[in-house]
């Protein structure tokens, strides 16, 4: 780790009740060639992330494939072990903590605290056990119940997440892609989790039903006293469901600020190309706006551009750009954006309409 | 064999598909992934096709072109077509009117309409291309089965089109494997494959769903323009409202395999008339509406499922999930098209045709 070098540490100010502050996390995997397996390079999936959670509120973490968005989430349910940085997870009444190097029986402590939503409910869950083992043995592993007691809960989560107890002895392609979500998110809720990841939790399902489990998660939010981590590429989605936003481009975040404030005022270039990028669900609108479709593809994370990750695709980019990476940095308005002319910019949001009479 | 028929079609009418029905009687049952369905798609015109899946927007589209996966088939209705008449590969201007759903699934009529008249681009431009075959001998490929053009003209040819499409570097690109490519790439390489022969015709089926908002804009606007310089119609497949109000001349709302409304896009947006539409409109965040200004609003759902194929609800598809379910009618009466105004056509007996069947 190189702590000494990195030029800021948390973000967050005293003020904040923050339940996770992540610094600068790097996760690097190696790129091995040759009949020696030597190490040539590095994809930098995730490359100096920093952000903050309070508690209680839904973080969205927005960006494209391969941005690192998810890796970055596993991270954070220590699937993978970070190559750097420090995630820093306050638990209830002691010091924070830092997960990122935990080891061992300590891990599994925190495993209880933050727990995971995966995006595809058909191969996350396993076709082969019923909706009690698949609940329950979260419960079993950490010896919290068993038998009838097991039973008890694996019900009441199930009824939770509004689905019928008798269900519990079925195998999962009994149910729909929507009521297999229900089980995952149930799965997840099973230790009475702290934190929740959620990857892409909505994105593989319909519109009716992507409803349901949105006002589901709201529920069992206020229900659980839940705090959300929200992976999503859907940012109409984001914008309804969370209370702030980062926003991430090839393994860094570039925005981070309150939802209302970014999609109104975005102080990155990238998140204003982003926005623009959404189509509106209303004909009325596609005449009139001019779009900005970005040219190019995102730059590979194993061989990213000098200076500003963004700058070969930005069309404010300046030579300074080219030169210098722009640090994350607070711009004021409860706002941190990484570009050297967040200030000076004036960037186009997505227009909120009159609310209607 | 000659399929022509002197049937009706509108003058600006490119296809017509009427009372489409397309069944796939396998062990469980017989599955009816289209029941009935009818729209019409003008020439030069975008014609989006929304539902949830399992509604049989795919099949639909797969059904025109007669590429349905067995054991699937083609059982009734009639999808007419106007086919431009050739004179070798010279077109002569004139056209004739051919039925889709008369054509023998593997005859020498329907192979040659497939990529010359209709072309086709999936979803996972990754599962649809060769992984052995370079993009540049694929697209060479789909020329020589319709022209009969030398190899230097057609690899001209395929340069060309991948230059049209915006691919960087055609001539280098022309020998990738489709690996070395990004996913916007695949998807342009596919979208040359599939313009090379001009069709009249092209049927996307969730060509932007794969990929990023970033390159899905990228996507859409090059569809925008092929088809401006091109002049072809586009028959737009697609689960997602947004690219729906961006792309549509006209919609169809499918559900359970019946169109249950259709109509220009601002009417279909603004003054939608079957309760599913409306559900489904209700149903999504809308960006930008400052959704976080006031207190948290929860979303409107549908309520269940879409039901199990095997097991369709008597009468209306819908009335199950219906929030305006007539007892006694909705569940006995499968509802016929009413139409009204300009191109407007709603299957919902909310609107009439309950009284022709009623005790």
């Amino acid at each position: 780790m190189s702590t000494e070098t990195l030029p800021t540490g948390s973000l967050a100010g005293p003020q904040d009740r923050v339940l996770l502050n992540v610094e600068e996390l790097q996760l690097h995997f190696p790129i091995k060639e040759g009949f020696l397996r030597r190490t040539t390079g590095h994809v930098r999936a995730v490359d100096g992330v920093s952000f903050f959670i309070r508690e209680g509120e839904t973080l969205g973490l927005v960006g494209e494939s391969g941005c690192g968005k998810t890796s970055t989430g596993r991270c954070i349910v220590r699937s993978h072990q970070p190559t750097g940085g420090r995630i820093a997870y306050h638990a209830k009444g002691s010091d924070p903590v830092d997960i990122a190097t935990v080891e061992g029986s300590d891990l599994k402590r925190y495993r209880r605290d933050i727990r995971m939503i995966f995006q595809d409910p058909q191969s996350s869950l396993n076709p082969r056990m019923t909706l009690r083992d698949i609940i329950g043995e979260p419960l079993k592993i950490h010896g919290i119940a068993s038998g009838s007691e097991l039973e008890d809960r694996v019900g009441a989560l199930l009824r939770d997440v509004g689905l019928r107890p008798e269900y519990m002895s079925r195998y999962p392609h009994a149910f729909s892609g929507g009521e297999r979500q229900r089980v995952g998110i149930a799965r997840a809720l099973s230790l009475n989790p702290r934190l929740v990841v959620a990857d892409e939790a909505v994105s593989a399902l319909d519109v009716s039903v992507r409803a349901q489990i949105l006002n589901l998660l709201q529920d069992l939010q206020v229900e659980h006293q839940l705090t959300y981590l929200f992976i999503s590429h859907d940012l109409s989605v984001v914008e309804y469901l969370c209370d702030r936003v980062a926003v991430m481009y090839v393994g860094k975040v570039v925005e981070m600020a309150d939802t209302a404030t970014l999609f109104a005022n975005p102080k990155h270039p990238y998140t204003e190309a982003l926005l623009s990028a959404v189509p509106k669900p209303d004909p009325l609108l596609r005449d009139r706006r001019d779009r900005i479709v970005l040219s190019g593809d995102v730059a590979d994370p194993s061989d990213p551009p000098s200076g500003c990750y963004f700058h070969p695709r930005c069309r404010y980019a300046k030579p300074i750009c080219a030169e210098e990476q722009p640090p994350l940095r607070d711009v004021g308005d409860g706002t941190f954006a990484a570009c050297h002319f967040s200030e000076e910019l004036n960037l186009r949001g997505v227009a909120t309409p009159p609310p209607p009479k | 064999m000659q399929a022509a028929v002197g049937a009706d079609l509108a003058q600006d009418s490119l296809l017509s598909v009427r009372s489409l029905k397309t069944q796939f009687p396998v062990d469980q049952g017989l599955v009816k992934a289209v029941d009935g369905a009818s729209f019409e798609i003008r020439r030069g015109s975008t014609l989006c096709v929304v539902g949830e899946s399992g509604c049989g927007k795919s099949v639909t589209a797969r059904s025109i072109l007669q590429i349905v996966d067995r054991p699937g088939r083609v059982v009734g209705g009639e999808m007419l077509f106007r086919r431009r008449l050739r004179n070798g590969s010279a077109l002569t201007g004139e056209e004739e009117i051919v039925d889709l759903a008369k054509l023998d699934p593997k005859g020498a009529e329907i192979r040659d309409i497939r990529g010359r008249d209709i072309a086709m681009i999936f979803q996972e431009p990754m599962t649809s291309l060769s992984p052995v075959h370079t993009i540049g001998d694929q697209i060479v490929e789909a020329v020589h089965v319709h022209e009969n053009l030398s190899k230097a003209e057609a690899k001209d040819r395929a340069v060309d089109v991948l230059q049209r499409v915006g691919v960087p570097k055609p001539k280098q690109r022309f020998d990738s494997y489709p690996f070395q490519l990004s996913g916007g790439l695949r998807q342009r390489a596919m979208i040359a494959m599939a313009l090379v022969c001009n069709p009249v015709l092209l049927i996307a089926d969730e060509p932007t769903t794969a990929l990023d908002v970033t390159t899905q804009a990228q996507i859409l606007e090059l569809m925008h323009e092929l088809q401006a310089d091109y002049g072809m119609a586009i028959m737009f497949i697609t689960h997602d409202l947004g690219v729906v109000a961006e792309m549509a001349d006209d919609v169809v709302v499918m559900y359970l395999g019946l169109a249950v409304e259709r109509g220009d896009v601002r009417s279909i947006f603004h003054n939608p008339q079957h309760p599913y539409t409306r559900a489904l409109l209700r149903s999504i965040p809308k960006l930008g509406l400052g959704a976080r200004t006031g207190p948290r609003t929860r979303l409107d759902t549908i309520r269940g499922m879409v039901p199990d194929p095997y097991n369709r609800p008597a009468g209306c598809p819908f009335h199950n999930r219906c929030d305006e379910f007539m007892p006694g009618t909705c569940d006995r009466i499968v509802p016929p098209p009413i139409q009204f105004g300009d191109r407007r056509e709603v299957r919902c007996l909310l609107h009439g045709g309950a009284e022709e069947d009623t005790r």
